[in-house]
C-alpha cells in the first residue's frame, strides 16, 4: 500500500475532481496520530447475536481500559461484507474486519489481511477449539482470531416423530431416511426433510456436511478436484433421492436457511439441518407453532462419520491498517474468553473450558452438551483462494443435477472440470 | 416559480426539421457556455473511474490494489467471449430486456392515456398508480420473492384458494419460470415511470389540434394515431432507451431475489459481471465485460434514434 | 367534449382494474407489515392478520434501543438531504445544457448528448472500486456530500436528454415571439419555455429523485455509518446472516416509499393539468 503517492494519471484525475470539489470537507478516514489517540475503524456485520449494541458496549469496556484508542465500529449486512472488505482494502479504511470462515485464503493470498501467526502464543491456541482456529488459518498461518463459532446442527421434531413410532433421534442417515419414511407414509407429514439448497453459500454448507459424512473429499492429496467420487458423489445421490421420493420437500431448491427455520417452525417439516440460531426462535412460541417440540442433535453419521460443515468467523486486522498493534489488543478484548462468556446465550464462545462453566451451560442448557461434541467434529469447506468462483460453479452444478437436467455424475464431473481449471489459473 | 405567463396562443406542431441542418457556427459559443456546467458535474468526479476501468481492461488485474499487472491487451475481451456462462447471460439479459422494456411501454402508454382522461377521483387513482414506483428496488425484490414463496407464498395462497392450481409450486424454482416472475417484479415497479413520462408529453399537446381533428370529423380511434401517437414518439423512444439501458444493467432486484439462481437461470450480465469482479476479484475481466454491456447498450441506444429519426422529430 | 355513457364507464373500469394490479402487492406488503410474525406463515393462508399490531412502526419510529431503527431514521434523512441535493444541482445545472440541446445549432451536438448519456452505460460494479478510491483521497467516503456528488453524475445526463425532449416540442414561434418582445435567450428560457415545459420539468424532478432515494450499489459501498447510509442501505440491513427479517423490511419499505409520495402527491396539480392558462391547452 502505497499511501500519499500518486501516479500520474491518478493525479490527473484527482485535478479534475479537485476543481470541482471544495477542499477540506469530508468524514475522517484511517487513523490519525493526533494528540496520542489512536483511532480504529472497524467492520462489523448486522446480526442478532453479537447485535450492534452488543459490540458497541463491548467496545466502549475497551475504551474504558485504554484510554489511548478510540474505536469505530460500524456494521454492513452480511451480504455486503465481502465486498465491503475488498473495495476498501486500497484505501485502507478499516483496521479491524470480520471474516468468514471461506475467506481466509483468499484474503491472505490477496494481501489484504495481515498475518497474526506471531501473535498467538502456542500455549494460547490449545485453548481454543480447533474449527474455531480454522476459521483464520490458511497454509499453516494465522490471519486475525476467531470470534464466531457455528455449525449446523441436525434438528427434528419430537412429537412428529412419536407419532411415527420413532422414539429417539436417527442417529445415522440411514435412520434419517427410514424415519422420514416412516413420517410420510402415516401421513404425518407431506415433506418430512427441508434444507437450504438455493444457489447461495446455503447449498454448499449442506453438500459439505453430507459430502464429510459419506467419507467424501473436495480434493485428493495431490490436489486434485475429488469430490465427483465416492463420498461427494454419494452425497449428491443421496440429494437427489430425497427429492425424488418426496421425502425432501421440493421448495428446498429456492430456500435458504431462514426458509428451512420457517418451514420447521410452521410445523411442515419433521427434520433438517440448521445453525445454533434456529434452536430459540424454533421453541419461540412468538415466531413458531411448535414451541418446545424442537429438538436439537448431533449431525447424522454415515460411513465417514459425523461432522458438522464450519461456519466460524475470526475478526482479522487489515493489512493496510496502520494501527496494527492497537487493532491486535481491540481483538483480543472482544474476543476474550470474559466477554465471551457474557454473552454466551447469543453466541457460543470459541473457548474449549468455557463449555464447562456454569454460566455458559446455564446460559443455553440444551445446546451446550451437543455443542460442545459437535464443535469438536466439524469440516471445512475448501480453502482455496478462489473460494467464491469455485463454490459458485458447484452450486449452480448441483441445482442442474437436483433440477433433473443433469445425472449427478455428470454434474460433478463439470464442476471438478471447471474447479481444476480455476485452480490452474489462480 | 413566478413567471409570466405568454398570452398569446398559437396553434403549432412541433417543430420538425431534417437531421443535417446548417450549423449555425455563432451558436456554438453559447452551447459551451451553456453546457460547461452539466460537463463539469457529469465527468469531474467520474472521469478518472470512467478512464481507469477501460485501463483496468486490459490487464490481467486480480485485486482491488493499485501495482503492476501484466498487460493482456484484448485478452480480458476475448476470455469473456468465449465464456458459455457469459453467452447464457447474455441470453437471459436480452430476453429479460426485450420483455420488460416492451411491455413496460405497453402498459406505460395504456396507463398515461388513462391517467390523461377526466377520471372521478382523477388524482386519487394518480396517487395510486406511482406508488410501485416510489417503492425502493430493494424492497420490491423482497417482496416479489415473499409473494412467489414456495411455502408462504401469497401467489401460491391465493391461485389454490382460487382453486386455479392444485398444491404450492417452487415459482422461482426453475430456471426460466424464475426469469419470467423477476421480469413481473420489474415491470410491476417501472410502468408507473413510462406512464408518468406519457402523461407529462401529453399535456403538451395542444388541444385545438384535436378540435380541428374533430372538425374533419375524425374520431377519436384516428386522432390518437393521427396526432397523439406520432407526437408521443420521441418520448415512447425516451423510455424505450432509458428502460433499455436499466433492463440491461439489471443487477439490485437479481441480487435480492434470486442471486441468480436456480442453477443459474436469472443470471444477467450485470450480476455476472459482479460476480466475475467482487466475488472472484478478475477486476480485469470485471472491467472488460462493463465496456461489453456499455457497448451492447450503446448499439441499442443508436439503433433507437435512428427509428426516432426516421420519425420526423430530431433529436 | 362530450363523453358518451360507454366511453366513461370503460375508463372508469379500467382504472379500477388498473388500480387493482398496483394496489394489490402493495396491499400485501402493508398487511405483511401489521401482521404477527406467525400470521403470515399459516397455511392456508389468512388475508386478514388475526393480532395486527403497530409495533414494528413503533420500533423503527421511536425505539431508540434499536441499532437498526436508528439507521433507518438516519437513512430518511440521509436519503431525503442526498435525493434532494442531487436532483436541485441536476435540475439547476441541466435545464441550460437541455436548452442548449434543444433550441441551439452546434457541431457534434448529438455526438455530445450521447456521450453524456454513456457515462450511464456502464454497470456501476464496474466504476465502485476506483470510485472508492477517488472518493477515499478527496476525504469523501462516508459523507453525504461524497453521494451527492456520485449521484449528480448520473442524474444530470438524464436531466438533459430527457429536458432537451420536452423542450423541443414547444413550438419554436413561441420563443421567436417572446425574442422579438425583447427577451433575451435566457429570458426566453425563463419566461416562455420553462412554465411550458412545466409537466415535464417534475416529472424529470421526480424522475431523479427516485433515482437517487433508489440507488443501492454505490450507497452500500461508499457509506458505513449514520452520517451517511441511505435508506436502501438501512432496509437490507434488517437482514442478520441467517436470518430475513421481512416483516421489518415491509416496514421500512413502506415508510421508505411515503416522502416520494408526498412528493409527487404534492406536485400532481403542477405535473398535470395546470397549463390551461398558458399558450398550450393540456
Amino acid at each position: 500500500m502505497r499511501r500519499g503517492t500518486y501516479t500520474r494519471g491518478e493525479f490527473l484525475g484527482l485535478g479534475v475532481a479537485g476543481a470541482v470539489i471544495l477542499a477540506g470537507c469530508g468524514g475522517g478516514q484511517g487513523g490519525s496520530k493526533g494528540g496520542g489517540t489512536t483511532t480504529l475503524n472497524a467492520l462489523f456485520m448486522q446480526q442478532a447475536a453479537y447485535s450492534s449494541d452488543n459490540v458497541n458496549s463491548m467496545t466502549k469496556a475497551f475504551e474504558k481500559q485504554n484510554p489511548g484508542i478510540k474505536v469505530n465500529p460500524t456494521f454492513v449486512a452480511y451480504e455486503a461484507l465481502h465486498d465491503k472488505i475488498i473495495t476498501a482494502a486500497p484505501a485502507g479504511s478499516y483496521d479491524v474486519v470480520l471474516m468468514d470462515v471461506i475467506w481466509p485464503a483468499e484474503f491472505a493470498t490477496k494481501k489484504i489481511v495481515a498475518k497474526t501467526t506471531g501473535r498467538i502464543p502456542p500455549g494460547e491456541r490449545g485453548k481454543i477449539l480447533g474449527g474455531a482456529l480454522q476459521a483464520v488459518s490458511y497454509k499453516g498461518n494465522y490471519y486475525g482470531f476467531p470470534w464466531i463459532l457455528d455449525t449446523k446442527y441436525f434438528y427434528y421434531n419430537e412429537d412428529m416423530l412419536r407419532r411415527a413410532g420413532i422414539k429417539r433421534a436417527p442417529a445415522t442417515w440411514d435412520e434419517v431416511v427410514a424415519t422420514a419414511k416412516a413420517v410420510k407414509s402415516k401421513g404425518i407429514i407431506k415433506y418430512p426433510l427441508v434444507w437450504s439448497w438455493a444457489q447461495a453459500e446455503a447449498l454448499i454448507c449442506d453438500y459439505t456436511q453430507l459430502l464429510g459424512a459419506f467419507g467424501g473429499r473436495f480434493f485428493d492429496g495431490s490436489g486434485n478436484p475429488a469430490f465427483n467420487t465416492g463420498g461427494g458423489l454419494a452425497a449428491l445421490k443421496f440429494m437427489k433421492m430425497t427429492l425424488d421420493e418426496g421425502l425432501t420437500n421440493p421448495s428446498s431448491i429456492t430456500s435458504i436457511e431462514d426458509d428451512v427455520r420457517k418451514v420447521v417452525s410452521q410445523g411442515q417439516a419433521a427434520m433438517a439441518l440448521n445453525w445454533t440460531y434456529m434452536f430459540a426462535l424454533a421453541n419461540d412460541p412468538k415466531q413458531s407453532r411448535v414451541a418446545g417440540k424442537i429438538r436439537i442433535a448431533h449431525t447424522p453419521r454415515g460411513p465417514g462419520g459425523a461432522p458438522g460443515v464450519n461456519g466460524s468467523m475470526g475478526l482479522a486486522i487489515t493489512r493496510g491498517s496502520q494501527n496494527q498493534d492497537a487493532a491486535w489488543r481491540y481483538i483480543q478484548f472482544i474476543a476474550s474468553q470474559k466477554i465471551q462468556d457474557r454473552y454466551a446465550k447469543l453466541s457460543l464462545p470459541v473457548w474449549k473450558s468455557s463449555y464447562d462453566e456454569k454460566q455458559v451451560i446455564d446460559a443455553l442448557p440444551q445446546v451446550v452438551p451437543v455443542a460442545k461434541k459437535q464443535l469438536n467434529n466439524m469440516i471445512l469447506r475448501p480453502q482455496v483462494a478462489s473460494y467464491n468462483d469455485f463454490s459458485h460453479e458447484l452450486q449452480v452444478q448441483i441445482q442442474l443435477a437436483l433440477k433433473g437436467k443433469k445425472s449427478p455424475e455428470q454434474a460433478l464431473d463439470d464442476a471438478a472440470r471447471a474447479t481444476a481449471s480455476i485452480l490452474k489459473s489462480s | 416559480m413566478g413567471v409570466v405567463q405568454t398570452k398569446e396562443a398559437r396553434p403549432a406542431v412541433p417543430r420538425g426539421g431534417g437531421p443535417w441542418r446548417r450549423l449555425f457556427s455563432r451558436e456554438g459559443p453559447t452551447a459551451v457556455v451553456l453546457l460547461l456546467p452539466s460537463l463539469i458535474v457529469v465527468f469531474g468526479i467520474i472521469i478518472y473511474p470512467l478512464l481507469k476501468t477501460l485501463y483496468t481492461s486490459f490487464f490481467a488485474v486480480d485485486s482491488a490494489f493499485p501495482g503492476h499487472y501484466p498487460f493482456v491487451g484484448l485478452g480480458n475481451y476475448a476470455h469473456v467471449l468465449r465464456t458459455g456462462e457469459f453467452w447464457d447471460a447474455v441470453g437471459h439479459t436480452a430476453y429479460f430486456t426485450v420483455l420488460t422494456t416492451f411491455l413496460e411501454v405497453f402498459f406505460g402508454l395504456l396507463i398515461g392515456l388513462l391517467l390523461n382522461t377526466d377520471l372521478k377521483g382523477r388524482w386519487l387513482f394518480r396517487s395510486i398508480v406511482i406508488l410501485p414506483w416510489a417503492l425502493p428496488t430493494i424492497v420490491n425484490g423482497a417482496m416479489w420473492r415473499w409473494i412467489f414463496n414456495a411455502d408462504y407464498g401469497a401467489l401460491n395462497a391465493l391461485l389454490t384458494q382460487l382453486h386455479i392450481i392444485s398444491h404450492y409450486k417452487a415459482w422461482l424454482g426453475d430456471p426460466w419460470t424464475a426469469l419470467n416472475m423477476v421480469a413481473v417484479a420489474d415491470i410491476w415497479k417501472n410502468t408507473p415511470l413510462a406512464a408518468f413520462f406519457i402523461l407529462a408529453a401529453l399535456q403538451t399537446i395542444p388541444g385545438d389540434l384535436y378540435e380541428a381533428a374533430r372538425v374533419d370529423g375524425a374520431g377519436r380511434l384516428r386522432s390518437f394515431f393521427s396526432i397523439t401517437l406520432p407526437l408521443l414518439m420521441p418520448t415512447i423512444v425516451i423510455i424505450l432507451v432509458l428502460r433499455t439501458m436499466e433492463a440491461f444493467k439489471v443487477f439490485d432486484i437479481i441480487y435480492v431475489m434470486t442471486g441468480g439462481g436456480p442453477a443459474n437461470g436469472t443470471e444477467t450480465v450485470a450480476y455476472y459481471t459482479y460476480v466475475e469482479a467482487f466475488s472472484n476479484q478478475l477486476f480485469g475481466e470485471g472491467a472488460a465485460l462493463a465496456y461489453i454491456i456499455a457497448i451492447f447498450i450503446l448499439f441499442f441506444a443508436i439503433i433507437y434514434m435512428r427509428m426516432l429519426q426516421r420519425g420526423e422529430v430530431e433529436y | 367534449m362530450r363523453d358518451s355513457l360507454g366511453y366513461r364507464v370503460f375508463i372508469h373500469a379500467a382504472a379500477v382494474v388498473v388500480a387493482v394490479a398496483v394496489l394489490a402487492p402493495f396491499a400485501w406488503l402493508l398487511i405483511s407489515s401489521i401482521a404477527a410474525p406467525a400470521d403470515l406463515l399459516s397455511r392456508p393462508l389468512h388475508w386478514i392478520p388475526a393480532h395486527p399490531s403497530l409495533s414494528r412502526y413503533e420500533n423503527v419510529l421511536f425505539n431508540p434501543q434499536n441499532g437498526s431503527a436508528a439507521t433507518f431514521r438516519a437513512g430518511m434523512r440521509n436519503s431525503a438531504i442526498v435525493a434532494a441535493s442531487s436532483v436541485a444541482i441536476s435540475l439547476g445545472v441541466g435545464i441550460f445544457g437541455a436548452y442548449a440541446f434543444a433550441q441551439l445549432r452546434f457541431r457534434f451536438r448529438r455526438a455530445i448528448l450521447l456521450l453524456f448519456l454513456s457515462t450511464y452505460m456502464l454497470p456501476p460494479i464496474a466504476l465502485v472500486i476506483s470510485l472508492y478510491l477517488t472518493m477515499a483521497r478527496l476525504h469523501l467516503l462516508d459523507t453525504r456530500l461524497g453521494l451527492i456528488l456520485v449521484y449528480c453524475s448520473f442524474i444530470t445526463p438524464f436531466v438533459l436528454w430527457i429536458m432537451s425532449g420536452y423542450f423541443q416540442s414547444i413550438p419554436k414561434e413561441l420563443e421567436d415571439a417572446a425574442r422579438i418582445d425583447g427577451c433575451t435567450r435566457i429570458g426566453a428560457l425563463f419566461r416562455v419555455i420553462l412554465p411550458l415545459a412545466r409537466s415535464g420539468i417534475l416529472a424529470t424532478a421526480l424522475f431523479g429523485f427516485l433515482l437517487a432515494w433508489d440507488e443501492f450499489l454505490y450507497a452500500l459501498i461508499f457509506t458505513s455509518s449514520l452520517n451517511s447510509k441511505t435508506i436502501p442501505v438501512a432496509i437490507a440491513e434488517f437482514t442478520g446472516r441467517h436470518t430475513v427479517n421481512f416483516g421489518m423490511q415491509a416496514t421500512g419499505g413502506i415508510l421508505a416509499s411515503l416522502p416520494p409520495l408526498a412528493i409527487a402527491f404534492v406536485f400532481q396539480r403542477y405535473l398535470v393539468g395546470g397549463l390551461a392558462s398558458g399558450a398550450v391547452k393540456g
